[in-house]
């Protein structure tokens, strides 16, 4: 493709085969205590 | 769902379903809007129908050229071929699977004291007290706590226990003997904790430092940015700034842990609307691992953020993301938590659509043992779920808060975010609406706006 550059390959639609193991870190405990973000949490799943 | 958006002189178009993110040329960012209104979403891929091919084709011929917009087509069709543009939303069904199985706790805020040393203005914990009494916490109801989340936290290895406050300090030695007991049943119960520490900084000094640094897997300083903005909302109980007392102690702190694991974490108010200059005063002060959030508080609180502030705000994040790219280019980057964004490693669809887990999987402990849904519930009799002895007894408000998910709430469903905020902060709906399952609406705007200059930092910094 010359026009467009992708910039992540995993899809979400993959992560349904391998995911929901509940090892990755609850998002609150990070920084936020006040709002929700959970999009930069990172995967801890050894399987994915 | 398509969305696609200009910023700092990147196209940027986000399939949301999919959760694929692409930087265009123009002349595919137009294709793709013209497309976005006459294409449905696929459950498998499919060429684009031959009229609908030769009618954006014409649609384009005015702004650019024959070769441009065959090849732009060709991309278009080879982003849909590889299941990365107009994808069908597949997991509302799995959702519905996901939120029957049986839950485990995993991570508990331990409310280690309900006092504080500071008097912040805007603190939901009421200076520490939550709508109840100045009480610390005993060393027999946090083990009681820890041995509640042992018990029930099934398969789930790493546990996590956060000692907030009030002001955690006030209540050192508890947290010192808890770290002990909970190190003491790792191996028994094959766990691992992770302990992390909120703290204003006010009776740091080097004993505590030293064992957070061996003990502690991060470490969340409270620190407002600018001193006259910090002075402003964070004093002591007597009205005196707290600021020269505290940044020093944190820079060293900050050092100390080789500027990993730790954030500076500050509240940003109608008062500092320009908060980037506060986020770039962290970075100016040494530190590498930052946060600002905007102020939680009812309406009619002068220093609450209002509609009308939304503007500002939302500039405020572009020019910060503009100077977050050139600093990381010029070798003296920072990261900003609401600009972290994994794409490629980031959390699988089940955590996405979850959220924070709070009520299930997180839970606040007061201390005298009363367990919540999170720390910003503590002290509502109605979201009283149960206590450490008996553990959770109020099934009826646990199961309200697992059924609470990106598609329980109206808002949420056509929103391009869900899939980054996970539907947002169950507190901050309930506070303006009433519900857990609305959504706060300046709340989301802001929210927006950081998910769209994460990735085009995430662009930027592929250059």
């Amino acid at each position: 493709m010359n026009k467009v550059k992708t910039l992540n390959s995993n899809t979400l639609k993959d992560t349904m085969k391998k995911g929901g193991c509940g090892e990755c870190q609850t998002s609150c405990q990070s920084a936020c205590k006040t709002s929700c973000t959970v999009g930069n949490q990172s995967c801890e799943n050894p399987n994915r | 769902m398509i969305h696609q958006y200009k910023n700092n002189g990147y196209d940027i178009v986000m399939d949301v379903n999919s959760g694929a993110v692409h930087v265009v040329e123009d002349v595919v960012y137009d294709a793709i809007a013209f497309l976005a209104e006459r294409l449905p979403e696929m459950e498998e891929p499919a060429p684009i129908p031959e009229a609908l091919v030769r009618e954006t084709k014409e649609a384009l011929a005015a702004s650019y050229s024959q070769e441009d917009i065959r090849e732009a087509m060709e991309d278009v069709q080879e982003l849909i071929d590889t299941e990365q543009l107009f994808t069908k939303d597949v997991y509302q069904d799995f959702v519905m699977d996901f939120k029957k199985r049986k839950t485990v706790v995993k991570a508990l805020c331990l409310h280690i004291a309900h006092d504080c040393n500071l008097a912040c203005r805007y603190c939901f914990a009421e200076e520490g007290e939550y709508h109840g009494r100045r009480a610390l916490m005993s060393f027999e109801v946090g083990k009681k706590a820890l041995d509640f989340l042992i018990a029930n936290s099934g398969n789930r290895r790493n546990l996590e226990v956060d000692f907030f406050g009030g002001e955690p300090l006030m209540n050192w030695e508890v947290v010192k003997q808890l770290v002990e007991y909970g190190r003491s049943q790792e191996e028994a119960h094959d766990k691992k904790f992770r302990f992390t520490l909120t703290t204003n900084g006010v009776l740091l000094n080097d004993e505590i430092m030293e064992f957070c640094n061996r003990e502690m897997s991060n470490v969340v300083m409270s620190l407002d940015g600018r001193k006259e903005v910090n002075d402003r909302m964070r004093p002591f109980r007597k009205g005196a700034g707290s600021y020269d007392l505290i940044v020093p102690k944190f820079q060293k702190f900050a050092e100390s842990r080789g500027q990993m694991n730790y954030y500076v974490r500050g509240t940003f108010t109608h008062y500092n609307l320009d908060f980037s200059k506060d986020v770039l005063h962290f970075a100016d002060l040494g530190f590498k691992q930052m946060s600002i959030e905007p102020v939680v508080a009812a309406p009619d609180e002068p220093y609450a953020i209002k509609e009308e502030d939304l503007p500002q705000i939302l500039e405020e994040y572009d020019k910060l993301a503009v100077e977050y790219v050139k600093r990381k280019k010029e070798g003296r980057g920072f990261n900003f938590f609401h600009f972290m964004l994994d794409l490629n490693q980031g959390p699988c669809v089940a955590k996405r659509l979850s959220g924070c887990g709070s009520g299930t999987e997180y839970l606040a402990v007061t201390p005298w043992g009363d367990l919540y849904p999170c720390h910003q519930f503590v002290g509502q009799e109605g979201f009283l779920l149960g206590n450490v002895d008996e553990g959770i007894t109020n099934t009826e408000v646990r199961d309200e808060f697992k059924m609470c998910n990106v598609y329980a709430k109206e808002k949420c469903r056509n929103c391009f975010a869900r899939f980054y905020c996970s539907g947002g902060c169950a507190a901050n709906s309930y506070n303006f609406h009433g519900s857990i399952t609305d959504a706060y609406d300046i709340g989301c705007e802001m929210q927006k706006k950081r998910i769209e200059c994460s990735i085009m930092i995430k662009a930027a910094l592929q250059d």
